[in-house]
């Protein structure tokens, strides 16, 4: 276990290496997100009240495509490169080396969480920039969102590897979860609260980041941060982390 | 006897289910040994190494690998010993020193990696990125991965399936280098060739058993009769001998024999009578391909 922890700051080195080397994963982390957001903003940001919020357009997608990103690099990303690597027998050859699975997961969740920074801070900045979205009023609610955000998204991602068959199917089967749950947490567009949609929303974590990542920009709208959307993400994350340690695996499916 | 040992197996079985992958097997490799598992697909070889791997949990039986019971062995007995598995996995992003470098630091003692890259003779592309490599020097680079922990223990699973008869001749000379070094090497293999030319001992696995175990010299003395051939006549109207064990295939005709001499004796003896010549004559000990054959080919319907 030890050496495992150990092993981490070199597992990110290595993994930061590979993956700043890959154009795609970096495209789809980076690129895409700011893609969305500009789209996003230049359809909505004049738009003075947004439907629910209540607030101009760009206040709304600074935190909603942050929230997205996140979810991207760190659930969507995870679940696809661990079930491609599994299916590689990568992951096989690892486990047949002394390094523990601490050291070899925690180097790909923390690589996912340096990226899931990285993109928070780019988006935080390019909102502020361009579009004048203006900075945090809860830094401190801001970061930690995003650090629980981030590890309970890579946690949540490692144990839906469990539920892909193949890595031809990964991408599919990850994104549409991933699109579904973004859609109707309102990370496209606002859901009115009082919906169906919203009510199941409720359930997942992705509402409660985006919610909480809002609260970090616009706190006149609530008196206090709202902690309790971090906790419930807390739990998912959790929740997920039991389910990795009980079902992720390691070799690929035989037919 | 359980001094040296690197490896010892005794009535060893794995069950997935109703299939029985493996029925009571049977080994001890010393260490320092090249010790071959041969057999078909589907006859257990890559079960029973990966029970020694440590990847799969046994059914029923003992194991112990380097003294340890694989299955309780973790970290402290992965990092005595070296795996290649058959599927080469390597990351494509990495260049081959970077991969190495941080293999290398899994480990409390590992080699250098300069003189790993040698060993494996990817010298020259050190530098490359792994997905720039062609299939045969990934699997070199594979090798040195498995190395670079300076392994006392070397698994190698089916090493040169899927290279050509070069690149299978230059795996050959590493894995005979590493013997020289002093590491025990178990490999699993299909090829009769590859067990006779590396292997100091061989087994061959079928349907889950070890049917016959041995140097592969011993192994072909032991196992199948003395192999002589000849071209059989082209003139259709001499009828063959009448002799025990003889068959015929492509245009081959094909003794096998405990007692030669008294073969040979009646073949030449039928030949002058017969006023023909015995065309491309030889004989022969059976090649390690032929006790391998013969102890494959089973009559159907023997198995339950």
């Amino acid at each position: 276990m030890t050496t495992g922890v150990r092993l981490i700051p070199l597992q990110l080195r290595y993994e930061q290496k590979a993956f700043w080397r890959n154009p795609a994963a970096a495209f789809f982390s980076f690129a895409f997100p700011i893609v969305l957001f500009v789209l996003f903003a230049s359809i909505f940001s004049s738009t003075r009240e947004s439907a629910v919020s209540g607030v101009r357009g760009i206040v709304y997608y600074t935190p909603a495509i942050l929230a997205y990103g996140v979810m991207s690099a760190c659930f969507t990303n995870l679940a696809v490169t661990a079930t491609f690597r599994r299916d590689q027998g990568l992951l096989k050859r690892v486990r047949g080396t002394p390094l523990t699975p601490v050291g070899y997961l925690g180097g790909l969740v923390a690589n996912a969480v340096v990226v899931s920074l990285i993109l928070g801070a780019l988006i935080v900045a390019f909102g502020s920039a361009v579009y004048g979205a203006g900075a945090p009023h809860h830094w401190l609610g801001l970061v930690v969102s995003v650090l629980v955000g981030a590890a309970s998204f890579c946690a949540l991602g490692l144990a839906f590897t469990a539920l892909i068959p193949n890595a031809d199917a990964g991408p599919a089967i990850v994104n549409l979860v991933f699109f579904v749950l973004v859609v109707i947490s309102g990370g496209f567009f606002p859901i009115a609260s009082s919906s169906v949609l919203s009510q199941v929303a409720s359930v997942f974590p992705l509402r409660h980041f985006i919610d909480a990542c809002f609260a970090s920009f616009a706190p006149h709208r609530s008196g206090s941060f709202p902690w309790g959307d971090v906790g419930i993400m807390a739990a998912w994350g959790a929740a997920g982390m039991l389910a990795a340690a009980r079902w992720f695996r390691w070799e690929p499916r035989r037919a | 006897m359980t001094g040296a040992a690197a490896i010892e197996v005794r009535d060893l079985e794995m069950r997935y289910g109703p299939v029985e992958a493996v029925r009571g097997v049977d080994l001890r490799v010393e260490a320092g040994e090249v010790f071959a598992l041969l057999g078909p697909n589907g006859a257990g070889k890559t079960t029973t190494v990966e029970i020694l791997e440590g990847y799969r949990h046994r059914s029923s039986g003992e194991v112990t690998v380097l003294g340890v019971d694989p299955q309780r062995g973790g970290a402290a007995l992965r990092a005595r010993v070296g795996i290649v598995l058959q599927e080469c996995a390597v990351d494509p992003y990495l260049t081959v020193r970077e991969s190495l470098t941080q293999r290398a630091a899994y480990y409390r003692a590992p080699r250098r990696v300069g003189e790993v890259v040698e060993l494996v003779g990817l010298g020259p592309q050190a530098d490359n990125r792994v997905k720039r490599l062609s299939g045969g020097q990934q699997r070199r680079l594979d090798l040195a991965l498995a190395l670079v922990g300076d392994p006392e223990l070397l698994f190698l699973d089916e090493p040169t399936t899927g290279f050509d008869p070069g690149a299978r001749r230059a795996a050959w000379e590493v894995v005979s280098g590493l013997a020289g070094l002093g590491m025990t090497v178990v490999l699993t293999t299909h090829y009769m060739d590859e067990a006779q030319a590396l292997a100091g001992r061989v087994a061959v696995m079928v349907d889950g058993r070890i049917v016959a175990e041995g140097p592969p010299g011993a192994l072909s003395a032991e196992t199948v009769a003395y192999r002589i051939s000849f071209r059989i006549p082209a003139e259709p109207s001499i009828a063959l001998p009448p002799i025990d064990g003889l068959e015929v295939r492509a245009g081959e005709a094909v003794v096998r024999t405990d007692r030669p001499t008294e073969a040979l004796h009646r073949l030449t003896g039928w030949a002058i009578d017969a006023g023909t010549e015995l065309q491309a004559l030889s004989v022969g000990r059976p090649s390690l391909e032929d006790v391998y054959l013969a102890l494959t080919s089973k009559p159907e319907g023997e198995q339950p």
